[in-house]
């Protein structure tokens, strides 16, 4: 089932604390949405107004066109699966999954085969009599997804739901739940604090912080171009240096003249309070400064360099002190740019790299 | 202990090491539990055991069954009767009183349910024979729930209250009420809010997810809780020899009147052994009703 959602001036005070501060958001059909913010930004008490359990103050949420909030939680029809499974310990797998279509008085055969389906659906078939107590963290997480899958709800929520789990059982599973979400595409809002399982997951993120929607973009243009410091920063590793802005409306770092990129956004982010933002793997070193006219080329000195197994990490330190990482893949092509500690070095960057972001929020 | 261990230490750290650990660790859990084992085996499994073999002695010294025979009498029949109605309804209405207010204070916030907590746990701190007595006070003919009674115009005469059987059950309902809510309060305390929202999610009203997954899951301290005010009705000696104003005549009052009145110990005896060996009975019953083993394995 494919359902637009529509948020539209949503707030919840808590007493004087704004969890959510008059956020906006539309869901297209069966889309992926991540809502991604740090620990008491608000994104789960966003997803808490979605499922029913948190009233928020004004605003409102429209599924299809018809208002959600006036629905208690049991009526609205939304498939959530928690951070910690929540599987009823009185229950075996079948008796979870099944739980939701015996509430909807399905025939008993029917029940059987959609359970079936949804088991098959997370890879957990032979799993179906298990007392839940005897599931792996993964297999608890897969039997919860079932069960939130398994009626056909029209939107399915995700909090935290892949937290628990190892790292690399983590990763297996966002690809997992990428490929279910293109076989069943329902309308999906997801709940991290992970960027890395943001950008893996979604077809876009909404970055929320202190309780206001910050930028809703595709993973690509959420990295690539970030709108604030904010976003820049919790996205992804970024070096910020200070940009002035010159009478001429042309913007400098360190009195070296900005090579800014094409797109419209990056002459218009250069407002009074002004950040270059650099991702170290989209910087390239040089002994010499760099004769390219699309590279900006600052000179800076190698301090260390961090062996890290996939990449090499160049620590360089500006004239002001600011320190900067370069992020060099260690193959053999790029043996001889691994700079000495104390060397004198050019850190280079194409100008379409070059991310201008306000540094407010 | 700890010199114990340092000493071991110096040596090399080989199987034998491993196994003298080993053997260490359990004498000390044996040890900790040394003193509570001597207690109970003295105080408890001896006793017992010795009104065990004095219920099968008879008047004349033999080894006679005369004491459980003299139990198929009528008074005998009668008060086994009674001490199970009156341990069924007071078991019940704790059930029925105990269960909502163990649910409110497992929804409250920490702060708030400890401030409950301490009006639970209040009665503990005085003495059941003054409690007895406080109800005696409420409930006598000119007492106070009377002459609020008839001054409201509910009643135009004064019900009798007390010094009989609803004077007793209403005055071990009060004793033992405690002994319900507080097993029930920690078995709902440890159930997440989360399988509540879950249910919601499903499909299940407030009232489906409670009786579909609240209440099962609260079923471990249900049956303590039942158990605990169950077994503590049917041994109850004060209370209903007080309220019941000798009307009431429950399990533990005859055993009472055999010794002090009759001194004839091996009657009393029976009378205990039988009562044990049904509570034991009943015991096993309520877990197969409650299938508290089965709880946590699935179907």
């Amino acid at each position: 089932m494919k359902v637009p959602v529509s948020i539209r001036g949503l707030s919840k005070k808590f007493g004087s604390f704004e969890a959510l501060k008059d956020i906006n958001l539309d869901i297209a059909p069966g889309e992926f949405v991540t809502l991604l913010g740090p620990s008491g930004s608000g994104k789960t008490t966003l997803l808490q107004v979605l499922a029913g359990f948190v009233t928020p103050t004004s605003g409102s949420i429209l599924v299809a066109g018809e208002e959600l909030l006036t629905r208690p939680p049991h009526q609205r029809e939304i498939g959530l699966v928690f951070q910690n499974y929540a599987l009823f310990p009185h229950m075996n797998v079948f008796e979870n999954i099944a739980y939701p279509l015996k509430l909807r008085r399905l025939p008993r055969s029917e029940i059987e085969t959609r359970v079936r389906g949804a088991l098959d659906m997370v890879r957990l078939s032979q799993f179906i009599d298990r007392p839940v107590d005897k599931l792996s963290g993964g297999q608890k997480q897969r039997v919860a997804l079932a069960r939130a899958i398994v009626f056909e709800p029209r939107i399915l929520l995700m909090d935290e739901s892949l937290s628990a789990l190892d790292k690399k059982l983590r990763e297996q599973m966002q690809i997992e739940l990428r490929h279910l979400h293109e076989r069943l595409h329902t309308t999906t809002v997801f709940v991290t604090h992970d960027q890395r399982e943001a950008l893996t997951m979604s077809d876009r993120i909404a970055v929320i912080n202190n309780g206001a929607l910050i930028q809703f973009d595709t993973p690509r243009a959420i990295y690539d171009r970030p709108r604030t410091r904010f976003v820049a920063d919790f996205v992804g590793e970024t070096t910020f240096l200070p940009v002035e802005l010159g009478t001429s409306g042309g913007a400098s770092v360190f009195g070296t003249p900005l090579r800014l990129p094409d797109h419209a956004g990056a002459v218009a982010a250069a407002q009074s309070d002004s950040w270059l933002a650099l991702r170290p793997e989209k910087l390239a070193l040089s002994p010499a400064a760099s004769p390219e006219t699309n590279v900006n080329s600052f000179s800076a000195v190698a301090r260390e360099t961090i062996f890290q197994g996939d990449s090499l990490l160049v620590i360089a330190g500006f004239p002001d002190g600011q320190s900067i990482a370069v992020r060099l893949v260690p193959q053999e092509a790029n043996r001889g740019l691994v700079p000495l500690p104390g060397q004198p070095i050019h850190i280079n960057v194409h100008r379409n790299d070059s991310i201008l972001v306000s540094g407010d929020v | 202990m700890t010199g114990m261990i340092a000493a071991a230490s110096s040596g090399t750290a080989d199987a034998s090491y491993f196994a003298r650990a080993e053997r260490r660790e359990a004498w000390s859990f044996a040890l900790l539990a040394l003193p509570g084992l001597v207690v109970i085996g003295l105080l408890l499994i001896v006793p017992v055991g010795w009104l065990f073999v004095l219920s099968f002695i008879g008047k004349d010294g033999g080894v006679s069954l005369e004491n459980y025979a003299r139990l198929a009498q009528p008074v005998y029949v009668i008060t086994f009767v009674t001490t199970f109605q009156i341990a069924g309804i007071v078991t019940l209405g704790s059930i029925l009183l105990g269960y909502p207010v163990a649910y409110l204070l497992s929804q409250l916030s920490p702060r708030a349910a400890a401030i409950c907590m301490i009006f639970v746990i209040l009665p503990f701190w005085t003495s059941v024979l003054v409690r007895t007595y406080a109800w005696l006070v409420l409930l006598q003919r000119r007492g106070l729930i009377n002459s609020w009674l008839v001054s409201l115009g509910i009643i135009n005469e004064p019900i009798p209250l007390v010094n009989n059987f609803i004077g007793t059950t209403i005055g071990m309902l009060h004793v033992l009420l405690p002994f319900m809510i507080l097993p029930l309060y920690s078995s709902m305390k440890t159930i997440d809010g989360d399988y509540l929202k879950a249910a919601s999610s499903c499909g299940a009203s407030p009232m489906r997810a409670f009786w579909d997954v609240f209440f099962p899951l609260s079923r471990p301290g249900l049956f303590a809780g039942t158990v605990l005010v169950f077994i503590l009705s049917l041994g109850f000696y004060l209370t209903p020899a007080l309220l019941g104003g000798g009307r009431v005549s429950m399990w533990s009052m005859q055993i009472a009147t055999n010794v002090s009145t009759y001194s004839n110990w091996g009657a009393a005896s029976a009378l205990g052994v039988l009562l044990l060996v049904v509570t034991i009975a009943i015991l096993a019953a309520l877990n197969k009703v409650f299938r508290v083993d089965k709880l946590y394995g699935g179907r």
